[in-house]
């Protein structure tokens, strides 16, 4: 049974997977072990959009491939849609569409119409309904009237937005998106958003990873943060926000902001985080307090010759939740 | 019926990717013209004619083994570094008939090679090819570039789990050449060799080709060379699941 009280579409139930690595040369090799991860568990109910939220490295692509069927878990179990993803393999990968990132993962040398013909094919999409499918995804990516033209001579926008139509060709009850939006510009990012929550609109089940808080926040039912390969917080962007430690955040703007006052802020009582972003012309200062603290005149006092703009308070974000979580500044 | 348009469909795309580079165009219409030169010049010194007769049908194998070797070596390689492998593994589709049609998209490519290089050996070398059967020689011909892509399929599946496997295509090629016998005689081998060289395919296919230039019956090694090739098929779709699982369990699918 999952969280929502439906059978779950996604179970994931203590998913463990390590990898051995050899280094050195072939006479003198070394060899060692990495858990990638460690125990992982979570549960998507259907129709639920679910984001798995995590720094590089941190376990997510190599969860979502178990799920998937492309990596047999060192221990755990996982179905997706009652189907076991080690012993059910076909019945799982006939319900589910995979789409990741990047400028890779296509025919460069077929137009994108002969690509989604390709992968028609590949999933079993009937011959009858593949012209109308394919017509469909076009239209729903954006496509349509570019599909005859070489992949190759695509924009990174375009490539991913034909990934997507590619994931969706045999129309999957469960769509994984691992980073989808890596690299594309804002445009894109935002039309593969809508693209996106339109998929949850249809009723699809989809576990999302993603590096953009506003991303997920957007978009997700609920977060699942992985750290090191554990899941160190789960709940909907609203109760992860509430899991932040700290008080309201002090926006300090600056024209250049040196090393050493940042080190001095970091040691005024009551400052739990420090970060600077840059943000055009200008490094903001980003300072994270304890609760019911006030630090902003100690704060300032230690800004010395620095050019001070505005400065500023606010409620803490799902990003100041995940910076705290993922760097264990709150534990 | 389906399966068939799968992998109809599936090999029609897969010729259009290969014969899309013109560079690599020009070297699949190069390269063996190069290769029937060699052996043909080495062989017009005796200046026999059966002997000529013998490399130019042997030259003209060459081409599609090699196009074959060194491709389906580096057809798994190709799918990885275009981030294509994962996705063509995760469909429902069996492996092996993802591979298949690229296996013989290769040989079809290859199928040129036997016939340019006969212009190639006509043209210049003034040989003209005397065939006495020529349905059985068509038939042969068809026959070794089927058992070919049947070998080019095992070897493909065969090197899946591994990053480096494309240097298998190169290092098969040579040795591929004198054990199938294209252009050195199998009398002319080491006993030990035979075996080996009755258990590739295209040995029993270049023989039937042989068989029908000289009005021979070619029915024997033709029954032979398919047999062959379908033990490979039949190889490489055990292989092919087991390799996966095991690439599955150690995670090599995505290397790069």
């Amino acid at each position: 049974m999952s969280a929502t009280g439906g059978t779950a579409a996604v179970e994931a139930r203590d998913l463990r997977r390590t990898f051995k690595t050899k280094q050195g040369s072939v006479l003198r090799p070394t060899r060692t072990t990495v858990e990638a991860v460690k125990g992982v568990s979570f549960e998507i109910a259907p129709g639920e959009l679910f984001g798995l939220l995590g720094p590089n490295g941190a376990g997510k692509t190599t969860t979502i491939k178990m799920l998937i069927t492309l990596l047999i878990p060192t221990s755990g179990s996982a179905t997706v849609l009652g189907h076991d993803v080690v012993t059910d393999v076909r019945e799982v990968r006939r319900r589910i569409g995979y789409v990741f990132g990047g400028d890779r993962g296509l025919y460069e040398r077929l137009s994108g119409l002969d690509n989604l013909r390709y992968f028609s094919e590949l999933y079993g999409v009937a011959p009858r309904d593949q012209k109308a499918r394919i017509g469909s995804l076009l239209e729903l990516v954006g496509l349509t009237g570019r599909e005859g033209e070489r992949v190759e001579g695509y924009s990174r926008g375009m490539r991913q937005r034909l990934h997507i139509a590619r994931g969706l060709l045999h129309d999957p009850d469960v769509l994984f998106l691992d980073e989808p939006s890596i690299g594309i510009d804002p445009v894109g990012a935002r039309e593969l958003r809508a693209t996106i929550a339109g998929l949850r609109e249809q009723g699809k089940t989809v576990l999302l990873t993603t590096h953009y808080m506003f991303e997920a926040d957007e978009l997700c039912d609920r977060i699942a943060v992985i750290r090191a390969g554990e899941i160190v917080a789960e709940g909907t962007p609203a109760e992860l926000k509430r899991l932040v430690t700290s008080g309201r955040v002090l926006e300090v703007e600056t024209y250049g902001v040196a090393g050493e006052v940042v080190d001095s802020v970091r040691d005024v009582a009551g400052v739990r985080t420090v970060a600077v972003e840059d943000r055009g012309p200008l490094q903001v200062l980003v300072v994270g307090s304890e609760p019911d603290t006030e630090v902003t005149q100690s704060v300032l006092a230690r800004m010395g010759d620095t050019r001070v703009g505005r400065v500023s308070h606010r409620d803490p974000s799902l990003e100041d939740a995940y910076v705290e979580l993922v760097t264990g500044a709150g534990a | 019926m389906s399966r068939l348009r799968q992998l109809w469909v599936c090999y029609r795309l897969q010729l259009k990717v290969m014969m899309f580079s013109p560079f690599e165009g020009f070297l699949q219409v190069f390269f063996p013209l190069m290769f029937a030169t060699a052996a043909l010049l080495v062989y017009r010194v005796n200046n026999d004619p059966d002997a000529m007769l013998f490399a130019g049908i042997g030259a003209a194998a060459m081409g599609i083994f090699t196009s074959q070797t060194t491709t389906a070596a580096t057809l798994v390689q190709r799918e990885r570094r275009a981030g294509t492998l994962e996705l063509v593994l995760a469909a429902p589709t069996p492996f092996a008939f993802v591979v298949l049609p690229s296996t013989f998209a290769m040989a079809t490519l290859g199928l040129y090679s036997v016939v340019a290089v006969i212009l190639w050996d006509w043209w210049l070398f003034d040989l003209p090819l005397q065939v006495e059967n020529w349905p059985g020689f068509v038939l042969s011909i068809l026959m070794a570039t089927f058992t070919i892509a049947l070998f080019g399929f095992l070897l493909s599946v065969t090197v899946v789990r591994y990053r480096t496997a494309w240097a298998l295509g190169s290092a098969l090629e040579y040795p591929g050449w004198l054990l199938c016998g294209f252009v050195v005689p199998l009398s002319f081998l080491p006993g030990w060799a035979l075996p080996l060289s009755w258990a590739l395919a295209p040995t029993w296919g270049v023989a039937a080709m042989r068989a029908s230039a000289a009005g021979e019956s070619p029915w024997f090694d033709l029954a032979v060379c398919l047999g062959v090739g379908l033990a490979y098929a039949v190889l490489a779709a055990w292989l092919g699941v087991r390799l996966i699982d095991s690439a599955r369990r150690n995670a090599t699918l995505a290397l790069t």
